[in-house]
């Protein structure tokens, strides 16, 4: 059902990131080895490490990338209490012909009196612009007002949180209906401040940001915070990873014109997954917002998808089994595709029709006499 | 589960998605400093659709023509001429699964039971025929999905004595249960030669198996005339058992109780119908040939149990069973959890919903499950390096989520080469997703800047309409000529046009190099005035006067061009 070929990282200490470029030929990770790596992928679907450089004098906890119109931009953090802006430089020919290139630091933003634990580039609708946030608490917007000139950037806002900042994520719509947003996650373990999401938005008459919501509900720290793409919708949706999964749809309140601050937000929590039973420490989405992965301390990744009926379920689950990898890299390793009791029972009928006949994960073809009948994949196509 | 080797079980992994595929490592929560732990490995997961088969993209590019053919039918037609059209169309599709088919034998076993379901789906869902013809399609859908007794006809007919071969009684008993009972009786001819002492019993059997009435749906009967006459035929044949007509031939008895009906009798040749839907087709040729559609589900769950005497059914007999029962809705559901894509579901959802077949069945959902399925499939689609293109007529026909989902994936497609970029454009342009074509205008024009190809920058910043970018470039130009005194790209910005217009900046390097061409022409009256004009416009910057003033000295040397000048510089 899912094929995995692996990539010898050669960092020499944990991963904590890795990054997808915008149109996924590119890739950075980074790491606690102090180093960020680019990883380039050729037209056989080979990943070659491009570049492999210091980046800062802590672990880099986090790795992004801009959105190409900004061309070839990397934002890091880390550990050493600064973020920095990376660009790469068009090289030599003979770099080019050995298939390296080279990134330099255009930036560091050494604001924070802390470890810097997130950084993301706004959507680029908003031109170039980052979010970095600490665990001071303290969530810092940059702006490079010149795309040109990479070296500049100026702290716009600084956002005290009160609680320290674990994760930061920035709402993608570019609809005019919605100011700039993010959210910010805590992993504080302070029981004073209940709630460890806040919201905050963007006020065009105070050109400041304030909070629009903090979600009370969540009151275990959270790990990592993600706004899905926006397909239009009025609505927003957040998902988080905490104790568990967990994703959110904010409602923006119609108000009066005359009302200042932010839009009041109706909270409704859209499902609430336990699977991992343990702290969940990553949440992604596709780019169609379609499917969720979260990943966590059982050692799996989960994949979550809503039906046509908002109902959402469990279609997959990827888990270390500790065999060793056969073969060199790039060589498919072997693989086991038993799919779990849960995604058999998870695939109930639609919204309360009676789960009708079960399928048995048997052949799937007509006993024709000639033919001998492969193994279906069992795909869990919930739909 | 997915068990990912190289990953130890319990540790925490980290993940990225990517386009089609979603990048795992190995990692910890976050500890204070280095670990020492050297991490070897990422893991790039995808999921093993068979949309990487080069097979199946026949498949998806065939479809796709017709697909867009099927959108394309006119919706206030009247459903009687649509009719034949969505026949037809379901017919393509099949042909086009027929087709890959023939290519690819490993997959051949799921595409045959696709087919099989489709064809089903179409014979009483799409053609939905009525009692009568009800079951000379089932008929028919049994013996195309069942061809091995062919074969095993040709190994008998083309031994010395066919006889006496060993497969022979098993060729006429299949031809007997499908109804083939023409070639029946050629076989028995062959048998009855043998056995000159039985030739009256032989006689008689060929009289019963010629008389057997089959419906015409063309002909003049009613389905109530051609039953009476059945039942007719069918007593006479229990006449001729009772009376022991056959008792002498085990075999001829058996073909007797066949023709009766006689379950017990059907039963006994599972191994021959192999399948409980084929079973189910005999019955209802030799009980009930004028069947109803809304009777079937009753014959086809009674048949089932009868035949699966172990009991649990397999995927496809699931299937099968929810379209006899007219639960299409089952059938899209069951369908989306055995396959491994969503090519088929998607497909036939869509053209059941053409027919207006979602919607009757009260779901209120009807259309809604279409697009979700389009959505899903397009979506797939999408990540592959050429079958995206397919994906976007998907998108098209999606009214509620179509555009913006298109809009989401497009923008990702790599923009490896021009050529593709310019694909790209062209999808965003005709589909008037302006802001889709100025952001791949603007990540090619950063790409060419990084590049040092200032041409190929500007002309993408124009298509972008970005009057920044353009003036940004424009300036790298007019640097560029200060720091060499020549004009990089001379054909693009001597074709500029009115597309110069898009910025002061653009529009003064396109003038500029017009005087240099005038100068060079020695054409100097016109030169001069261009001259002027650039520098009184006002949009000459200002970084740029003192080289135009030097510009302006040899030309004040032509004798017919300083009076211009020299008031002008005053």
């Amino acid at each position: 059902m899912f094929v995995a070929r692996s990539i010898a990282a050669d960092h020499k200490d944990l991963i904590h990131d890795v990054s997808y470029d915008f149109h996924g030929r590119r890739m950075a990770t980074c790491s606690s080895d102090q180093s960020v790596k680019v990883w380039d992928k050729s037209e056989n679907g080979e990943w070659h490490c491009t570049a492999s450089w210091k980046t800062h004098s802590g672990s880099v906890w986090r790795v992004t990338w801009a959105h190409p119109e900004f061309g070839q931009v990397l934002a890091s953090c880390s550990f050493d209490r600064t973020a920095a802006v990376w660009e790469e430089i068009v090289g030599e020919s003979n770099d080019k012909q050995r298939g390296l290139s080279h990134w330099i630091k255009r930036t560091t933003l050494v604001d924070s009196r802390t470890s810097v634990t997130d950084v993301k580039f706004a959507p680029k609708h908003m031109g170039l612009m980052l979010a970095t946030c600490s665990a001071d608490g303290v969530v810092r917007i940059y702006e490079a007002p010149d795309v040109m000139n990479l070296s500049q950037w100026s702290l716009q806002h600084e956002i005290s949180c009160k609680l320290s900042c674990s994760c930061i994520s920035w709402n993608p719509s570019s609809s005019r209906a919605h100011p700039p947003m993010f959210a910010v996650g805590s992993d504080d373990s302070n029981v004073t401040y209940g709630g460890k999401v806040q919201i905050y938005e963007y006020n065009e008459n105070t050109r400041k940001y304030s909070k629009a919501e903090t979600l009370m509900t969540v009151t275990d720290a959270v790990h990592d915070i993600a706004f899905a793409p926006n397909l239009g919708r009025s609505f927003h949706v957040l998902a988080i990873a905490t104790k568990d999964v967990r994703i959110f749809k904010l409602v923006p309140l119609r108000r009066e014109s005359t009302t200042t601050g932010p839009t009041k937000l109706e909270v409704q929590i859209v499902a609430q997954f336990d699977n991992h039973n343990s702290q969940v420490w990553r949440v992604s989405w596709n780019i169609t917002s379609t499917l969720l992965a979260s990943s966590g301390d059982d050692g799996c990744v989960r994949l979550w998808k809503a039906n046509y009926m908002d109902n959402w379920k469990c279609t997959g689950i990827l888990k270390g089994d500790g065999s060793p990898l056969t073969g060199s890299s790039g060589q498919p390793s072997a693989m086991s595709t038993v799919v779990g009791s849960s995604i058999q029972t998870s695939q109930n009928a639609l919204n309360g029709m009676s789960a009708g006949r079960i399928a048995k994960r048997a052949s799937f073809a007509p006993p024709l006499r000639q033919l001998t009948s492969p193994k279906i994949n069992q795909s869990p196509a919930y739909y | 589960m997915q068990n990912i080797s190289g990953i130890r079980p319990g540790k925490r992994m980290g993940f990225a998605w990517g386009p089609g595929d979603i990048l795992v490592y190995e990692t910890q929560n976050k500890a204070s400093g280095p670990t020492g732990s050297g991490c070897a490995f990422i893991h790039v997961v995808r999921k093993d659709e068979d949309i990487y088969s080069p097979i199946l993209r026949k498949l998806f590019n065939e479809s796709h023509h017709i697909f867009v053919g099927l959108q394309t039918i006119k919706d206030d037609l009247p459903s009687k001429s649509k009719k034949p059209q969505f026949v037809s169309i379901s017919r393509n599709y099949r042909s086009v699964i027929r087709a890959c088919m023939e290519e690819l034998q490993q997959a051949v076993s799921i595409l045959l039971a696709i087919e099989l379901i489709w064809n089903l789906c179409e014979v009483l869902f799409i053609d939905a025929a009525p009692a009568g013809s009800l079951l000379l399609h089932l008929l028919d859908w049994v013996r195309l999905h069942k061809s091995d007794v062919d074969e095993k006809a040709k190994g008998v007919l083309q031994s010395d004595s066919p006889a006496e071969h060993r497969d022979y009684w098993d060729v006429v008993l299949s031809y007997v249960l499908q109804g083939r009972l023409e070639d029946t009786r050629k076989m028995l001819m062959k048998q009855a030669m043998l056995q000159p002492a039985a030739k009256s019993m032989y006689k008689l059997m060929d009289s019963l198996l010629s008389k057997m009435p089959f419906y015409n749906p063309g002909g003049t009967q009613t389905l109530t005339e051609f039953d009476v006459k059945w039942r007719n035929w069918h007593e006479e044949v229990d006449r001729y058992l009772k009376d022991n007509s056959f008792a002498s031939n085990q075999h001829l008895e058996v073909i007797c109780k066949i023709l009766l009906g006689d379950e017990d009798v059907l039963l006994e040749h599972k191994e021959l119908l192999s399948t409980w839907y084929y079973f189910l087709i005999t019955r209802l040729l030799y009980c009930h040939p004028t069947v109803k559609p809304t009777e079937l589900h009753y014959y086809a769950q009674s048949s089932m149990m009868m035949f699966l005497d172990s009991g649990v059914p397999e995927p496809l007999d699931s299937i099968l069973l929810a379209a006899f029962e007219f639960d299409i809705h089952q059938v899209i559901k069951d369908c989306s959890i055995a396959l491994n894509n969503w090519w088929f579901v998607a497909h036939l959802t869509d053209l059941l919903d053409h027919c207006k077949l979602l919607q009757s069945h009260n779901l209120h959902f009807g259309s809604n499950l279409r697009e979700f399925l389009l959505l899903e499939y397009a979506s797939g689609l999408f990540t592959h390096h050429s079958l995206w293109q397919c994906a976007v007529d998907y998108f098209d026909h999606c009214p509620e989520f179509g555009r913006v989902y298109l809009e989401l994936q497009i923008e990702r497609v790599p923009l490896d080469t021009e050529r593709k970029a310019l694909k790209v454009l062209r999808i965003c342009e005709e589909r008037q997703m302006s802001e889709q074509v100025r952001s791949i205008c603007k990540i090619m024009a950063m790409r060419a800047v990084r590049n040092n190809r200032l041409g190929s920058a500007l002309s993408w910043s124009i298509r972008a309409k970005d009057a920044a970018f353009a003036t940004l470039i424009s300036e790298r130009f007019l640097q560029d000529y200060c720091a060499k005194g020549t004009f990089s790209d001379l054909d693009l910005i001597d074709n500029l046009g009115s597309t110069m217009l898009l910025s002061d900046r653009l529009t003064f390097l396109g003038k500029y190099r017009e005087f240099h061409k005038l100068y060079g022409e020695k054409c100097f009256s016109d030169a001069a005035k261009l001259l002027l004009s650039l520098m009184t416009a006002k949009i000459a910057p200002q970084s740029f006067w003192m080289t135009l003033l030097t510009d302006a000295l040899p030309l004040l040397e032509q004798k017919e061009v300083s009076p211009h000048l020299n008031i002008g510089l005053k």
